[in-house]
């Protein structure tokens, strides 16, 4: 058992020791490097292709019906089908595009996503690089996508495309601010920006109970970051064709959806470790708890791509705007003096806490809806008569 | 201020969302919606045109394919017209139920449809839509087992119904009956008390009374702007006058309103097919002598309340055997003269949940 639980840190003992036996040192470090590297590249992919099939078979599920099941038992090469299909086929430039622009957003927005990874650890040795500025990394790189997606948008040269990435990067932006608030309260608590020192920083149980607030902004933003339903606008097919990818086929267009998916795993990861615990856990090996809390999110996110209809731009905009970021706002300034207070009975000053603002923000809101101002607006009302 | 120029955008005919080959011009300001000037007639097939070339009968089948969401109210349309202008006496009882009994399956299917695509419009990823088409398979499949075929069925003819249903029929109707309450339930439960669906809809593609009227438009989306008029209790048709049930109105004037009048119409279509079965009588159900029909000179025009509204045919006859004039009042195509004063001033997002909640079938648009 104790073997199991730090696997991954005795393979690399092994193999460091192995290869020390013919090479110096700084040859060690990066054999070790380009090791981890790969490691990690390849199980990123195969997470994306299983991710894929899970999601289709959870959304089957709920509605009723199979999912993919045609391909191996079970439709378990479904995702090998579909890699192999956006491979071989034909990888098209419209006309009018900017070329530039259009041939390196597939590439400009995989690279971000993939690159956070380097900081994000999956168990207790588990972890390419272990900088104290992690969260802050995390948070950097992966607004660098932003800028792909609205290149993305504009190089395409379709008018679909350009709404679509112009919607993404409103979004991301907007998104970004009420997460950075969600993280900081658990940056207060732990006291440290590394990803490794936040998990074994927590106390006994996991943050989302002392933080619910925190936890429920994360999660919301976290979905509204990857684009996903029910703020999967940049993309919404029933307006927008598919938004800022709409001309981009095969390859080119398999890099945005392997980042769209990888950025998925990031931010649920990026929950499991700051709210749920990482991977502390009982009897299992760490790695084990890690990938079933991460899981258990994006399960939620499947969830709720299942069940929800989609918000619109400016319902979106004043979610997050109006409502998230003062409340992620509160949320920090209350958690910091609760921690201060240093209170007995672990969780429970928080929870109470977050009942009474959640109690309070939920009257607001009532209140702000009350008033005919917001109720019977009729959004600028501009009539040309033909 | 920034001087800001419009965005001339164009939804269709191939855009995922306008519902077959609809097409919108669409000018934005920013997402905002300034104009909209509607483009139709890619399906046009010229049915009116090819119908004075056939024999009242064999029109039938052209009516399947107009609304082909709901082609057994199509049918009960055209045969309450052919019967009208022909002089037709009063048709056999037994026929009359079945006609009541298959438009009410239609309406049941079609807000099916209706309220399942209108979800998907608004994002929500194949679930509610999928449940819904569920439904709709288990009513197809009772005009399968009554005419041969699920979705043209040219059962409804003039004279009465083309033959009775199979002994099957009738329990298959109660087993559907019994559980169709619980299926509404189901769709009310998981949509209508969703916030974000209410935030979508609520205020959005409002049609005041007044405008509703003096734009023809009838159906769910008059009793939703609080009108309650329903030809079924206006101009009572078939056996509807001796039916009980409620015309369903809501005050929202909107798409969420629409969204309510049509669940609250399934509601009702389940008691009214509860008691055509209680009432089903024996019998023929087919009129005697009508093998040929050949009306004697003269005008028709007969409607019903079709799933999405009033459904009229004008038949104009010279006395042969073909009619002189065939013209359709197409519910869809009334009720798009609406769009355009709905969408103004909304956003692009907006206006393929007002066009969802229209619920337009271009067969019928187009003709």
């Amino acid at each position: 058992m104790p073997f199991l639980n730090n696997l991954f840190g005795n393979l690399q003992d092994l193999i460091s020791s192995w290869l020390a036996g013919f090479l110096p040192q700084w040859g060690v470090d990066l054999a070790m490097m380009a090791i981890t590297t790969v490691a990690l590249l390849a199980f990123l992919v195969v997470v994306v292709m299983y991710l894929t099939y899970l999601e289709r078979k959870v959304l089957g599920r709920i509605a009723d019906r199979p999912g993919p099941n045609r391909v191996g038992p079970l439709g378990l090469f479904q995702p090998f089908a579909d890699v192999l299909k956006l491979i071989i086929k034909e990888a098209t430039t419209p006309q009018g595009v900017d070329y530039p622009t259009y041939i390196l957003a597939p590439i400009l927005i995989v690279a971000p996503a993939l690159l956070v990874y380097a900081v994000i650890p999956f168990g207790p040795r588990m972890v390419p690089t272990d900088i104290n500025v992690a969260l802050l990394f995390v948070v950097a790189i992966s607004s660098v996508a932003t800028l792909a997606l609205l290149m993305g948008g504009w190089g395409s040269g379709n008018k679909y495309s350009l709404l679509g990435g112009m919607r993404a990067v409103a979004q991301m932006i907007s998104y970004e601010l009420p997460l950075a608030f969600a993280f900081l309260g658990v940056v207060l608590v732990t006291g440290s920006l590394s990803l490794v020192k936040i998990v074994e920083g927590q106390p006994g149980y996991p943050l989302a109970l002392a933080q619910p607030i925190g936890f429920l902004i994360a999660l919301i933003c976290v979905v509204a970051e990857s684009n996903r339903a029910p703020f999967d606008l940049p993309e919404a097919e029933s307006e927008l064709v598919a938004g800022y990818h709409t001309e981009y086929g095969g390859v080119r267009f398999a890099m945005f959806f392997l980042a769209e998916y990888i950025e998925m795993f990031t931010g649920s990861a990026m929950v499991a470790l700051l709210f749920l615990g990482g991977w502390r856990g009982p009897i299992l090996p760490p790695y084990v708890w890690m990938l079933i809390k991460v899981y258990a999110v994006l399960f939620f996110m499947f969830w709720l791509r299942g069940t929800f209809p989609r918000l619109r731009v400016d319902q979106l905009m004043g979610l997050s705007w109006k409502f998230l970021l003062p409340l992620g706002m509160v949320n920090v300034i209350v958690m910091a003096f609760i921690d201060k207070l240093h209170l007995p009975g672990g969780f429970l000053p928080g929870l109470a806490a977050s009942i009474v603002i959640l109690a309070v923000a939920g009257g607001v809101v009532r209140i702000g809806r009350r008033s005919p101002a917001v109720r019977t607006a009729r959004p600028g009302l501009r009539v040309k008569e033909a | 201020m920034l001087r800001t120029e419009t965005l001339s955008i164009n939804m269709g005919p191939q855009h995922p969302s306008t519902h077959g080959v609809f097409r919108m011009v669409l000018t934005l300001d920013g997402e905002r919606v300034v104009d909209l000037v509607p483009h139709f007639g890619y399906l046009h097939r010229g049915i009116e045109k090819l119908a004075e070339g056939r024999t009242y009968l064999q029109n039938v089948p052209f009516t399947d394919r107009l609304d082909y969401i709901s082609g057994m109210s199509n049918n009960l349309a055209y045969a309450l017209a052919v019967e009208k202008l022909a002089g037709m006496g009063p048709m056999p009882e037994r026929a009359e139920y079945l006609r009541v009994i298959m438009a009410e399956l239609t309406r049941l299917a079609n807000h099916c449809v209706a309220i399942g695509f209108l979800l998907n419009d608004l994002g929500a990823f194949f679930t509610p839509v999928l449940y819904c088409l569920r439904q709709r398979e288990y009513i197809v499949d009772l005009f399968e087992m009554a005419s041969g075929s699920r979705m043209t069925p040219s059962y409804i003819r003039p004279g009465g119904v083309a033959g009775d249903v199979p002994p099957e029929f009738l329990p298959a109707v109660r087993k559907l009956l019994a559980q169709m309450p619980s299926f509404i339930d189901q769709l009310d439960q998981l949509l209508t008390g969703n916030e974000i669906l209410m935030a979508r809809m609520q205020g959005v593609g409002v049609l005041p009374p007044e405008r509703a009227v003096a734009l023809g438009v009838t159906g769910p989306l008059l009793r939703a702007s609080g009108v309650p008029y329903d030809v079924r209790t206006a101009e009572p048709y078939s056996v509807y006058g001796q039916l009980d049930f409620d015309v369903v109105t809501e005050q929202g004037q909107d798409a969420y309103a629409r969204y309510l009048v049509r669940i609250g119409e399934m509601r009702q279509s389940v008691r009214i097919l509860e008691q055509a079965l209680a009432r089903l009588p024996e019998g023929p159900v087919m009129a005697e002598g009508v093998k040929r029909i050949r009306p004697p000179a003269g005008e028709a025009y007969a409607r019903i309340e079709a799933p999405k509204g009033e459904l009229g045919f004008y038949l104009v006859s010279d006395g042969t055997p073909n009619p002189y004039r065939y013209h359709i009042r197409a519910t869809s195509l009334a009720n798009l003269g609406a769009l355009r004063d709905m969408c103004i001033g909304h956003l692009v997002a907006d206006v393929v949940i007002i066009l969802g909640s229209i619920d337009i079938t271009l067969g019928e648009v187009d003709r």
